[in-house]
């Protein structure tokens, strides 16, 4: 368990994190959600003793993480694959950090063996890819063997086969009981990865709630009907008082499912073409969630309306 | 202990110090070799001047005591570090006390080595080492490294940058403490009160004129203090540094 209250970070007259309250429930993936420059990264080095707050506190298990005794046997985090000394070996990078939490140096080889890098654990951290350099920072997380993990931003740069381990990997830690938080600026990778999900925009806090509500709530359900008779159902639908819209040749009705739907036009004896539920993007729920808080705007010249941009990458 | 060892780990996992342990010995080895070999019947050899590369290799030794510190704050390998040992001032201070150690012995192991060339070189020539100013001008140089790598990982820590970080002490031990002479009047007064002119005093304080002739060897420092005094002093200097240092880590940001 993760438990911010009234965190807050500012860097002289920047807000970085302002008054940021949530929790991290135990035993499942939270992801972290947010624009970038939302205070994503600020906040989980807060947690992990790294930057002082301004105000507010931390705590990880009733305890802040500078309090903790041998901290990598109770968190495990990787917020930066690059944090690691270019002509150290993998293996003598997790080897120190082992030692100085007097983990056993067999640890070693077997978070080596989780991650795969067992084949290239002598050769030289400075010249791994991103993909192996990211697998050798989750298993320097994984070496206490920590029922808390965090992660910033992991399948960031990552190939398809990269971030498909990485999430298949979450799902692992989750399944073992672990409590996992994830940072991440795309809501996709979330809506497969987390369970809950806190958001924050601006480094405030817009909602923690659990993923399916979030997306339920962000997002707009809405059904595609398509038929050679839409001038009657358009007619039976109004009176039962369904929202109306049309899409070219289409109808879009919001506010009724599927069943509703086809059971009406059965009994008006109406012939359906196509009969389809539609979701609305989540990233562009997510846009409208956050989109007041993005910290840097782009206005697109060759448009009329000035869009809202979440900047991509890092 | 167990963070000693995590810091041994860590200094002996990156190719610096190994590079700067070898071009110390053999700057320092390389002085003495040259001395010893130009030494004549007219200036004879003397084991005051088989230590004259010493302040080379103390050079050599700063660069990789900051290095040790630098580079860690490069590659955030800092950050990895303080999430392991939360407790900062135990991190560094074992960091400090590790490149303290080495740079130590590389001390002894420049200035014995330097010393053992030129008796190869020049066997007849008198290089016992009998007197104090003699074991001072001989095994204090590992004492001397050591309190300067403590300065240099201080620096190191308050600068965070390696090249800036180099140079500031670079500037400082070569350039500053010298210019402060030509101040007119009070600048040998302030001189005679520098750390590293502390330091050299403790090498070559006190000079021994029995055994030779005070114009050979490293001219002896004008110092406010003697010998052990003066390293003393030198000491108290570098610890008042890594205090600065571990104080500031200590609240900064990671």
């Amino acid at each position: 368990m993760i438990e911010a209250v009234g965190l807050t970070k500012r860097y002289g007259k920047t807000l970085a994190v302002d008054n940021l309250s949530f929790s991290v429930p135990t035993g499942r993936v939270t992801g972290f959600l947010g624009p970038n420059g939302a205070g994503k990264s600020t906040t989980m080095r807060m947690i992990l003793g790294l930057d002082t707050p301004t105000g507010g506190s931390a705590l990880i298990d009733g305890k802040r993480y500078r309090d903790l005794h041998q901290p990598l046997r109770t968190v495990g985090a990787l917020l930066d694959a690059k944090w690691v000394h270019p002509n150290r070996s993998a293996r003598a990078h997790l080897q120190w950090m082992a030692k100085s939490n007097k983990l056993p140096a067999r640890r070693v080889d077997e978070v080596l063996e989780i991650v795969g890098l067992t084949a290239v654990a002598g050769k030289r951290a400075g010249g791994f890819s991103l993909g192996m350099s990211q697998r050798l920072g989750i298993a320097a997380a994984l070496l206490g063997d920590p029922q808390v993990l965090l992660f910033d931003e992991p399948v960031n740069g990552l190939d398809p086969e990269g971030i498909l381990w990485i999430r298949k990997f979450m799902h692992r830690l989750a399944d073992e009981g672990r409590t996992v938080f994830v940072s991440s600026h795309l809501l996709s990778e979330m809506a497969l990865t987390a369970q809950e999900l806190v958001v924050i925009g601006r480094g405030k806090l817009i909602s923690q709630s659990s993923t399916e509500d979030f997306v339920a709530q962000a997002t707009e359900n809405t059904v595609r009907v398509r038929s050679p008779q839409l001038a009657v159902l358009r007619g039976a639908l109004g009176r039962l008082g369904a929202n109306l819209r049309d899409e070219g040749e289409n109808l879009v009705v919001s506010g009724m499912d599927c069943a509703d739907i086809g059971e009406l036009a059965a009994r008006e004896g109406v012939v359906l073409h196509e009969l389809s539920p539609q979701r609305g993007s989540l990233e562009e729920a997510f846009m409208q969630l956050t989109g007041d808080s993005v910290e840097y705007h782009t206005e697109l010249t060759d448009g009329q309306t000035p869009a809202t941009l979440v900047p991509a990458g890092k | 202990m167990t963070l000693l060892a995590v810091e041994r780990m860590k200094l002996f996992s990156t190719r610096s110090p190994w590079w700067c342990t070898a071009i110390a010995l053999a700057i320092t080895i390389g002085f003495g070799a040259l001395m010893s070999g130009t030494s004549n019947a007219a200036s004879p050899m003397n084991v005051a001047a088989t230590q004259f590369g010493y302040t080379f290799g103390l050079v050599v030794v700063m660069v990789m005591a900051a290095l040790a510190i630098t580079t860690e704050y490069r590659f955030s390998t800092i950050r990895a570090t303080f999430l392991a040992v939360p407790n900062r001032p135990t991190a560094l201070l074992a960091k400090t006390a590790v490149v303290a150690i080495l740079a130590g012995i590389v001390g002894e192991l420049c200035a014995f080595g330097s010393w053992g060339i030129s008796k190869l070189i020049k066997s007849s020539a008198d290089l016992g080492i009998d007197t104090a100013y003699e074991w001072r001008a001989v095994a204090g140089v590992g004492l001397v490294y050591a309190i300067a790598a403590v300065i240099a990982v201080g620096v190191g820590v308050l600068v965070r940058h390696s090249a800036g970080a180099i140079a500031l002490l670079l500037i400082y031990t070569n350039l500053v403490e010298g210019l402060v002479t030509l101040i007119p009047t009070i600048g040998p007064k302030i001189h005679r009160w520098l750390p590293f002119n502390m330091s050299n005093a403790f090498i070559t304080g006190d000079a021994d004129i029995t055994t030779r002739p005070i114009n050979e060897g490293p001219p002896p420092a004008e110092a406010g203090l003697g010998p052990w005094p003066a390293l003393l002093y030198f000491a108290a200097f570098a610890v008042v540094v890594l205090v600065i240092a571990i104080t500031t880590a200590k609240r900064r940001d990671a």
